[in-house]
């Protein structure tokens, strides 16, 4: 049964220095409130996962909570790059990042083989290209069937999942709809799982294409109202594109990043969501 | 790169660029679509000539019909008019993977001679890049099982290279027969549509080959802005200028981009 807890006591219950954290969502429903807890509770060395790092990771690298990174895409979407991972990257500011790199097909298919409890997957993936060279995370298998050489990726199963959702209900069944990306995976494949939400409802009343995550598969809810902005929740709120589209000016200059860090990171509170509203 | 015809007929080599690549988009295809360019000349195409064009976004969303352009891959109006959403390991296993797609669509930062693409790392060294690019995303596998695929690229010395420094995305890889001998099961890269005109693989040898100029554009401009010796056509075709119905529709749409419409 999940607990319905604060952000704060949250994201201290699934994340501690040294684990390996997958905060995801797809575009949509990314939790930025929680990555904003991680930085303000000071967590290091952290093993951060998510097939598009978007802002969301831009800002912990920056913030120096990561050591590694596991992903398949690292821009800003629409926009260009992310100046935190590239400087990170290029010039190890501020600390060196090592990177695992994968496709978008070959990161998806890890997280259903972790949430499915196989040790690897199999897919048509990477054939010809020089990622396996690279991603010691990449080898060929043999069909014991057919004699077809395909490629093996090994299973995700992150010490920690967070990701956002639009509601659950006060036993903690969380219920997600729009764009739902990898949430259930991520979720399922992780040893420990907080939930942000944008409300806590007395009852979940159906919603087509609506995806359920029972509180029996859930340890803890937080309710984080605008938890997903500058992404967005289907239903609630818009993605916040002009954020997007400025973050590339904030992200690219270390001075300017810094200050943005300490003004809408480091002094806001935890509670700083709800005052957003 | 703007030419004096250009500047007299009032559009630009990039509008040029997407009119073009909206054009090479049949009625009724399913494509799956990258952000930026492609995902503005698909929804070009299917407010002019292929109205039944089927837009896969690698976001999970299946027949969307978006009524402005969405900033992301994700944007919710994607996901508001879709004929379907689905999970994201889902859209690649059941939908790209099989062959289910007829056109991918792709972006790159650097493409070779073969029609390989890199969009991870420019310079030798992968482990310190000279620049970090966003990496491989879907493409990959895009490039690998669709039925055919459209690569979209400004064209200049940086971009078009004799070898990709990283090889994100196999075109034909070193020639004839690399596709076959690596398992990959689609058609691959038919078309390169740049600001400049179309390049195709020739049929014998896989080396992209210049077979069509757009308007003011000369074979030297082509050849001064690729990487390699350049094969052009016999008497190469022109592109159609932009007709002012295509001009007007995709000024409206860019206009809309990222928008609440």
């Amino acid at each position: 049964m999940a607990e319905i807890v604060s952000l704060a006591e949250g994201v201290a219950a699934v994340v501690h220095d040294g684990d390996v954290v997958a905060m995801e969502g797809f575009t949509h429903l990314i939790p930025f409130a929680a990555g904003h807890e991680v930085i303000r509770q000071g967590r290091r060395d952290l093993t951060l996962v998510r097939m598009t790092p978007d802002l969301i990771y831009d800002q912990l690298i920056g913030a120096g909570c990561a050591r590694r990174l596991v992903f398949s895409w690292g821009g800003n979407p629409g926009v260009g790059s992310l100046h935190r991972f590239r400087d990170a990257v290029q010039q190890g500011w501020p600390l060196p990042l090592e990177v695992e790199e994968h496709s978008h097909a070959g990161m998806a298919n890890r997280y259903v083989a972790g949430a499915a409890g196989l040790p690897f997957a199999v897919l048509r993936g990477y054939m010809g290209t020089d990622l396996p060279a690279q991603t010691d995370t990449i080898k060929p298998i043999t069909c014991p069937f057919t004699g077809e050489v395909l490629t093996a990726v090994p299973a995700l199963n992150p010490d920690a999942a967070i990701v956002h959702a639009q509601r659950a209900d006060r036993l903690g069944n969380v219920q997600l709809w729009g764009i739902t990306g990898v949430h259930k995976e991520t979720v399922l494949a992780s040893r420990r799982s907080l939930v942000t939400v944008e409300e806590v409802v007395d009852e979940l009343d159906p919603r087509p294409g609506a995806l359920v995550l029972p509180t029996w598969a859930v340890d803890y809810v937080a309710e984080v109202p605008r938890g997903a902005h500058p992404s967005y929740a289907q239903g609630y709120y818009d993605r916040d594109n002009a954020y997007y589209q400025a973050w590339d000016a904030i992200s690219r200059d270390r001075d300017a990043f810094r200050r943005w860090l300490d003004e809408h990171v480091l002094a806001a509170g935890p509670a700083a969501a709800d005052r957003r509203r | 790169m703007t030419t004096p015809t250009q500047q007299q007929a009032g559009w630009t080599a990039d509008e040029m660029m997407t009119v073009a690549a909206a054009r090479a988009l049949g009625d009724g295809m399913t494509c799956f679509v990258g952000i930026g360019l492609p995902s503005t000349a698909a929804n070009l195409a299917r407010r002019t000539h292929a109205p039944g064009l089927v837009l896969v976004y690698e976001s999970g969303t299946l027949g969307s019909k978006p009524d402005r352009l969405p900033l992301s891959i994700g944007d919710g109006i994607l996901a508001d008019t879709a004929d379907a959403v689905v999970g994201v390991p889902e859209v690649f296993n059941y939908w790209l993977q099989p062959g289910r797609i007829d056109v991918g669509f792709l972006g790159a930062a650097q493409l070779d001679r073969f029609a390989n693409i890199n969009t991870t790392v420019i310079g030798p060294d992968y482990r310190a890049p000279k620049v970090r690019l966003p990496g491989a995303g879907g493409a990959p596998e895009i490039a690998a099982s669709c039925r055919q695929v459209i690569v979209v690229v400004r064209q200049n010395r940086r971009a078009l290279v004799d070898r990709v420094d990283f090889v994100t995305s196999v075109g034909y890889g070193r020639g004839p027969g690399d596709r076959e001998r690596l398992g990959l099961t689609g058609g691959g890269p038919r078309l390169v549509i740049t600001d400049l005109g179309i390049l195709e693989p020739d049929p014998d040898t896989c080396e992209l080959t210049l077979t069509r100029l757009h308007p003011g554009v000369t074979v030297e401009q082509a050849r001064e802005a690729t990487g390699w010796p350049l094969v052009v056509a016999d008497d190469p075709a022109r592109t159609d200028p932009p007709s002012e119905r295509e001009l007007a529709i995709l000024r409206r749409l860019e206009q809309t981009k990222g928008g609440r419409g």
